[in-house]
């Protein structure tokens, strides 16, 4: 697993109070993890914060899964 | 009780009567204030009175970047923001009928848009943080209407409802967003009336006299406090019972 895959997973598992095993890259954010539409706000936010990118709404609103915000990240974080 | 020590605090139309009211109060209960205005030499004034635990931020709030500069620029300069007080605002009365498109249009700009886009901004930190209070200085006339007044009315009763969504949306973070809503108050404006338009108004207020400055500070001070953590989506009428909502 990569490097970015490992520290999203931790952010979501702070983040969320959720248990590791739960997320995986399918795991989407509302339907599985128990997010609701403030998490996910606040999930991109820490996001940027943590890899040092600006993710726009529109992008963000495409990252609905663990599998989405990791591959998004692979692409645009330095 | 009320204690505000430690906590960052931008105040718009710091340069009127009651901006300069509420900077002046929240500063006296420890918070560190950022005051923001046109007028450079009013915030400067303000700024040596209150000595330290100040900063002065001068911000158009009818231009969209000079409001998007002001949040991000309190921040930088406090370390942080916990509470944001939306208190400037602008009159431009007319009979309905008479309403110029550019009079609605800029009243709605300083009084509710520069207040929506200053709370977006600031609470992205209050989030993180898990503490923000978001107070915007409303009217009397938000609720009951004035003759004159279609377009302050409007833009009154619409930090009303602004502030309630947004108070729905992130009080699960422990942000609190209310407004206060002053009636008749002491002001150069009021100063400048005849005995006859006093008597006229002072005939409508059961308390018998205008309002202070430093009692709608003081609404302020309270909704801004940790005590009133429990506090939010409220509009709280500070108006000697001029109108009992
Ligand atoms: N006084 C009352 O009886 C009363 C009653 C109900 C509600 N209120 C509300 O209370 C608030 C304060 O009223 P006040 O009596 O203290 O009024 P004020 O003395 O006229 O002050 C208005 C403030 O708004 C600022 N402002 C106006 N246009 C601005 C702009 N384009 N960009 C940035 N700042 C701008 C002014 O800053 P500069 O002068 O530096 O431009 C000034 O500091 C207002 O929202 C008002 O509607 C007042």
């Amino acid at each position: 697993m990569s490097d970015i895959a490992e520290r999203v997973k931790k952010i979501v598992v702070e983040h969320l109070g959720v248990e590791a095993e739960k997320v995986n890259e399918n795991a989407n954010f509302i339907d599985d993890l128990g997010a609701d539409s403030l998490d996910t706000v606040e999930l991109v936010m820490a996001f940027e914060e943590e890899f040092n990118v600006e993710i726009p709404d529109d992008a963000a609103e495409t990252i609905v899964t663990v599998g989405d915000a990791i591959k998004f990240l692979e692409k645009n974080a330095g | 009780m009320f204690d505000l020590t430690g906590r960052k605090a931008l105040v718009t139309g710091a340069t009127g009567g009651l901006g300069g009211a509420i900077a002046r109060a929240l500063h006296a209960q420890g918070a560190s204030v950022t005051i923001s205005g046109t007028r450079r030499a009013a915030l400067d004034a303000l700024a040596g009175e209150l000595g330290e635990r100040v900063h002065v931020a001068e911000a158009n709030l009818a231009d969209k970047e000079s409001v998007e500069a002001l949040v991000p620029g309190a921040e930088a300069a406090m370390g942080g923001l916990d509470i944001l007080v939306n208190n400037a605002g602008i009159t431009k009365d007319n009979l309905f009928m008479r309403l110029k498109d550019e009079d609605w249009d800029t009243v709605l700009a300083v009084n509710l848009t520069a207040a929506f886009r200053l709370s977006r901004a600031a609470v992205k930190g209050m989030m993180r943080r898990r503490f923000g209070r978001v107070v915007n200085i409303s009217s009397v006339v938000g609720a009951t209407g004035n003759a004159g007044q279609g377009n302050y009315a409007a833009s009154k009763a619409g930090l009303i409802g602004m502030s309630k969504a947004l108070a729905a949306e992130v009080a699960s973070r422990g942000i609190t967003v209310n407004a206060v809503a002053p009636g008749f108050i002491e002001s150069p404006m009021t100063d400048a009336l005849n005995e006859k338009q006093r008597g006229a108004i002072l005939g409508t207020i059961p308390a018998g006299r205008l309002g202070t400055g430093a009692e709608i500070a003081a609404a302020v001070v309270y909704l801004a406090s940790d005590e009133a953590g429990y506090v939010t989506g409220h509009t709280l009428h500070v108006n000697g019972g001029m109108a009992m909502l």
